[in-house]
C-alpha cells in the first residue's frame, strides 16, 4: 500500500511536471513565432531591408530610405498590429470562457461593433481624438455588453439565447456605423474600410501608447484571473465549490475583456473575426495542458501580423488586414455552427 | 482528523425571485456522520444543499460554519472547509483525469503560491481513495459513467475538505455504480471523519447508508433523526404521499421501505 502511494504521488508529480512543461514550451513557440512574424514584417514589404539595417533604424540611427520604409512605414504596423492582435486573442478567449461558448466571442455578439460605432461616431461626428475616443469607445462597449446581457436575461443566462440576441444586435449597430460613415464630413475609402473591415494601414506609432496601457492594465488583470477563469470552464457551481467568488471574476474579466476590445478598435477598427478564432485555435494546440489566456493573445497577434501581411503583399491586389481575417474566420464561423448543433460545444 | 467542523441552518429560508422554496428550515449537522436529505420531486432537497453550500443565497436566515455565517466568509477560506460536488459538473472538453483531480487543490492556492509537496499528496490520495489512480491519464470524455462520477469526487476529495456536500450524486448510474460511490463516502467517513451532506433519490439506499435523515416536504422539514425514526409508513407516507410498508432490510438491519401500488399486491395489507 505504500509502495504504491508512492507510486500514485510520483505519477501525480510527473504528470503535474509534464502538463506545465508542455504548457510553458508551447507559449515559448507562440512567442517566437510572433517575434519571427514580427521580425519579416519589419525587414521584408516590396523591398528588402537587412536586418541590420533594420536593427540600426530601431536603435536610432538615421539611414537614408531605410529610415523612412523601416521607421515610418513597417514598425507602426507591426507594432500596432502586434498589440491590436494581443488584445482581441486574450479579450476574445474570456469572453468564451466566462460564457462557455465559442460563439460568444466579441465580434460575433456585437460588443467589437458597438465599441466600434462609438469610435466612429467620437471621430466623425464629435471630432475627437487619442484618449477620449477610447473612453466613449470603451463605455459605448460595456454598455452594449449589458444591453445584450439584459434582454438575454430570464432565470439566468443561457448562452444560445445570448449568441442569438447578440447576432442581432450586433447587426444593427453595424448599420448604424454605416450611416454615421455615410453622413461624415470627410468621407473616404481608407476610413471607411477601417471601421467595417478593420485595418492597420494608418497605424502609427504614437497609436502604441493606449493600446500599450490597455494591454497592461486589463490584459495585466485577466491574466492574474487566468486560473480563476480555469476553474470557471467546469461550471459555475464546480468554481464556487471551489472556492471562487464567481459574479466578481465575471463581471471583472468581461468588463477588463471589454476594455481591450473597446480600445483596440477605436485604433484598428473591429478586424473580423480575430477575437473569434484565438481561444478556439489555442485550444486545439493547448489540449487542456494549462491556461488558454496567453496563448490565444499570441494567436491573436500572429494571425493580425501574417494576415496583414498577406494582405498586402502576397495577394495580386492590396486588403487591409480585416478581409484576410474575415475570409480565414468564415468557414470557422460555418463550421463551428454546424458542430455546435450536433453536440453542443463548449470551450 | 479529529477536529469537528459545525455546520448549523439556522431560521433559512430561500427562494428563486418571489418564489419561496424554503421556509425556516433549523438543522444541526452531525458532525463526523452521513446525512442524506430525501423528499419528493421539488421539494426544496437540492435548494437547501445549495443553500448550505453558497450556491444560493438565503432570503432570510443563515448557514452558520462553526458560527460564522458562509454567505459572508471569503469564498476560498470557505472552500478549505466545505467541498461540494454539484449535480452536473462540466468537464472542459478533452481534459484528463489527472489534470481535473488536481484541480480541486485551487483552494489551497493563492495568487502567486507555488504547487508543492502536500498538493501532489492530497491529489494522490484522492485518486487511491476512488481507485481512480489508473484513469490518471485517460480523458474524461472515454470514461463510463461510474468512473466519471468517482473521478470527480476524487476532485472534491483533493480540496480536503472536512465537510462534503453531494447534490443526487448517484443520479444518472445504475444500481452496482450506485452502491460503488455509496461504499466509497462510507469509506471516506471512516477513514478520514469527512462529515457528509447528500441528496439522495433512493430511498432504501438512503435509510442503509445514512446515520441521518432528513425528510423534507413543501420546503420545510418534516422529519429529521437516524433512519430507524424517520422511515416509518406514516412518515413516508406523508412525505411522498406513498402507501407503503415498511421492513427491516434482511442484510442491514435497516428499515426498508417496501412501495405499495394499485396494482400486484397479493397480501393484504
Amino acid at each position: 500500500m505504500i509502495n504504491n502511494t508512492e507510486s500514485t504521488f510520483t505519477r501525480v508529480k510527473n504528470g503535474r511536471k509534464y502538463r506545465s512543461v508542455r504548457w510553458a514550451r508551447l507559449v515559448v513557440i507562440l512567442g517566437f513565432i510572433v517575434s519571427v512574424a514580427f521580425s519579416i514584417t519589419l525587414v521584408l514589404g516590396q523591398s528588402f531591408t537587412s536586418p541590420s539595417d533594420v536593427l540600426s533604424v530601431l536603435l536610432g540611427h538615421k539611414l537614408p530610405g531605410a529610415s523612412f520604409v523601416v521607421g515610418q512605414l513597417r514598425l507602426p504596423r507591426a507594432v500596432i498590429s502586434l498589440l491590436v492582435g494581443m488584445s482581441f486573442g486574450m479579450a476574445g478567449v474570456a469572453f468564451q470562457i466566462m460564457l462557455r461558448n465559442p460563439l460568444a466571442s466579441p465580434d460575433i455578439i456585437g460588443v467589437s461593433a458597438g465599441a466600434t460605432a462609438a469610435a466612429v461616431f467620437a471621430i466623425t461626428m464629435l471630432h475627437l481624438d487619442g484618449a477620449s475616443v477610447a473612453l466613449f469607445s470603451i463605455s459605448m462597449g460595456l454598455l452594449v455588453a449589458l444591453s445584450i446581457y439584459g434582454l438575454s436575461y430570464r432565470n439566468g443566462v443561457t448562452g444560445t439565447r445570448l449568441i442569438l440576441i447578440g447576432i442581432g444586435v450586433s447587426a444593427m449597430i453595424e448599420s448604424i456605423t454605416v450611416y454615421l460613415l455615410s453622413q461624415a464630413q470627410s468621407w473616404d475609402r481608407q476610413e471607411a474600410i477601417r471601421w467595417l473591415s478593420g485595418s492597420v494601414n494608418s497605424a502609427q506609432l504614437s497609436q502604441a501608447q493606449p493600446l500599450l496601457i490597455s494591454l497592461l492594465l486589463f490584459g495585466g488583470f485577466l491574466l492574474s484571473r487566468s486560473r480563476d477563469m480555469e476553474a470557471l470552464r467546469m461550471g459555475d457551481d464546480t468554481a464556487q465549490a471551489l472556492g471562487i467568488n464567481v459574479n466578481m471574476t465575471r463581471i471583472t474579466v468581461m468588463v477588463s475583456a471589454v476594455g481591450l476590445i473597446a480600445v483596440g478598435v477605436a485604433i484598428t477598427g473591429p478586424i473580423a473575426f480575430v477575437a473569434f478564432l484565438s481561444g478556439p485555435i489555442a485550444m486545439r494546440l493547448i489540449k487542456n495542458k494549462g491556461a488558454l489566456l496567453l496563448p490565444s493573445g499570441f494567436i491573436g497577434a500572429c494571425l493580425v501580423l501574417t494576415g496583414d501581411y498577406i494582405g498586402q503583399f502576397l495577394l495580386p491586389s492590396r486588403y487591409p488586414v480585416g478581409v484576410i481575417t474575415g475570409a480565414l474566420g468564415a468557414p470557422y464561423l460555418i463550421y463551428l455552427i454546424i458542430r455546435v448543433n450536433r453536440k453542443g460545444g463548449s470551450l | 482528523m479529529t477536529l469537528h467542523h459545525q455546520l448549523i441552518v439556522n431560521h433559512l429560508s430561500a427562494g428563486y425571485d418571489d418564489k419561496i422554496i424554503l421556509q425556516d428550515i433549523n438543522i444541526n449537522i452531525e458532525a463526523g456522520q452521513i446525512t442524506s436529505i430525501i423528499g419528493a420531486n421539488a421539494c426544496g432537497k437540492s435548494t437547501l444543499l445549495r443553500t448550505m453550500s453558497r450556491l444560493m443565497s438565503p432570503s432570510q436566515g443563515q448557514v452558520l460554519l462553526d458560527g460564522k455565517s458562509i454567505h459572508s466568509t471569503p469564498s476560498r477560506q470557505l472552500a478549505q472547509t466545505l467541498g461540494l460536488l454539484p449535480q452536473s459538473p462540466i468537464a472542459p472538453e478533452g481534459i484528463t483525469v489527472g489534470d481535473l483531480v488536481s484541480r480541486g487543490r485551487h483552494p489551497h492556492h493563492g495568487f502567486i503560491s507555488r504547487w508543492n509537496k502536500a498538493d501532489d499528496n492530497a491529489i494522490a490520495k484522492a485518486l487511491e481513495t476512488t481507485k481512480t489512480t489508473e484513469l490518471m491519464d485517460r480523458e474524461i470524455d472515454e470514461l463510463s459513467g461510474g468512473q466519471r462520477q468517482r473521478v470527480w469526487i476524487a476532485m472534491a476529495l483533493a480540496q480536503e475538505t472536512s465537510i462534503l456536500l453531494l447534490d443526487e450524486p448517484t443520479t444518472f448510474l445504475d444500481v452496482a455504480h450506485q452502491m460503488e460511490v455509496l461504499d466509497l463516502l462510507i469509506d471516506l467517513n471512516q477513514q478520514q471523519g469527512t462529515t457528509i451532506v447528500l441528496v439522495l433519490h433512493d430511498l432504501n439506499l438512503a435509510a442503509r447508508y445514512s446515520d441521518q435523515l432528513i425528510a423534507m416536504k413543501q420546503g420545510q422539514i418534516h422529519a429529521y433523526g437516524t433512519p430507524t425514526n424517520v422511515i416509518t409508513e406514516g412518515i413516508i407516507q406523508s412525505v411522498f404521499g406513498l402507501h407503503n410498508q415498511v421492513i427491516l432490510d434482511p442484510l442491514s438491519g435497516h428499515p426498508m421501505v417496501l412501495p405499495i401500488g394499485r396494482h400486484k399486491i397479493t397480501k393484504n395489507t
